[in-house]
């Protein structure tokens, strides 16, 4: 086992081990930090699967803003809305879970391609930069156009619930 | 020199179907769309690891659009659980049921 292999092992463990405990906490604030990590460490897997640039993308978008964006939607609620029933749909979605995970490993160890294994490799930023906007410049408008409409729904959505507005200021 | 390529995609598919879970089980809205994010993560993995696999560049670029959809989904998500915690009170999917606008 190579230095690299180690150190993919241990962030998939880091970012698996994180991930199962935010998903399994009541409370959204809790899963939400534990989220961070589990982003950090994709982050990192990143950077070891040859993507810098991406790596950073993920620290900022990702771990960054789409995180802080949640948390301040969790600070807006006066309380923190309490989960009834708890343990009734955990069963069900486990199995699910388990049945679906099964199957994967079952299609990827029956490939004979799966047994590869990767060379390192890095895309540069800069190299990477320009394949984007030379061979994909419309979809990077495309996404543009996509967040700007984003944008236009939720100044719609969070006015209120009034049609024309006049009572945004009612408070949550 | 890395690990096998298998590894990467059985790590892809553990962390899809974690968030598949959390997307099921929970019954909050806003956990609902942190199991969306997770999932998201877990093909984010798959396509960055098919482009360092055949070193084409291509999934490297899906990842980025990737990111930008789950920012345009979480934003809008968040404000639809905003506006309807505003009207009922809950973040219980099962709470709402006034289908108006």
């Amino acid at each position: 086992m190579t230095l690299y292999a180690a150190i993919f092992y241990l962030l998939s463990a880091v970012t698996v081990l994180a991930t199962a405990i935010a998903i399994t906490r009541r409370q959204p604030v809790h899963a939400v930090l534990y989220l961070i990590v589990a982003f950090l460490g994709t982050a990192a897997l990143f950077f070891l699967l040859g993507a810098p640039l991406l790596a950073a993308f993920v620290v900022i978008v990702y771990a960054g803003a789409i995180m802080v964006l949640i948390l301040f939607v969790i600070m807006l609620f006066r309380r923190s809305p309490r989960e009834l029933r708890l343990l009734s749909e955990w069963g069900p979605a486990t199995l699910l879970g388990v049945v679906f995970l099964a199957v994967a490993i079952a299609m990827v160890f029956k490939d004979p391609n799966s047994r590869i294994v990767l060379k390192g490799a890095v895309a540069q930023p800069g190299d990477f930069g320009r394949f984007l906007f030379e061979r994909y410049w419309l979809a990077v408008e495309i996404v543009s156009i996509l967040l700007l409409v984003a944008l236009v729904t939720i100044i719609q959505v969070g006015k209120g619930r009034g049609t024309g507005g006049e009572e945004q200021e009612e408070g949550l | 020199m890395i690990v096998p390529f298998g590894h990467v995609f059985i790590l892809a598919g553990l962390i899809f179907s974690m968030g598949l879970v959390c997307l099921v089980a929970h019954r909050n809205l806003i956990m609902t769309l942190v199991g969306v994010e997770v999932m998201m993560n877990g093909a984010a993995i798959a396509f960055v690891a098919a482009s360092l696999r055949w070193h084409l560049m291509e999934g490297q670029a899906f990842m980025l659009f990737i990111l930008a959809v789950a920012a345009a989904e979480v934003s809008v998500g968040l404000a639809l659980v905003v506006n309807v915690f505003r009207r009922t009170g809950s973040l219980d999917p099962d709470s709402y049921n006034i289908l108006k606008w």
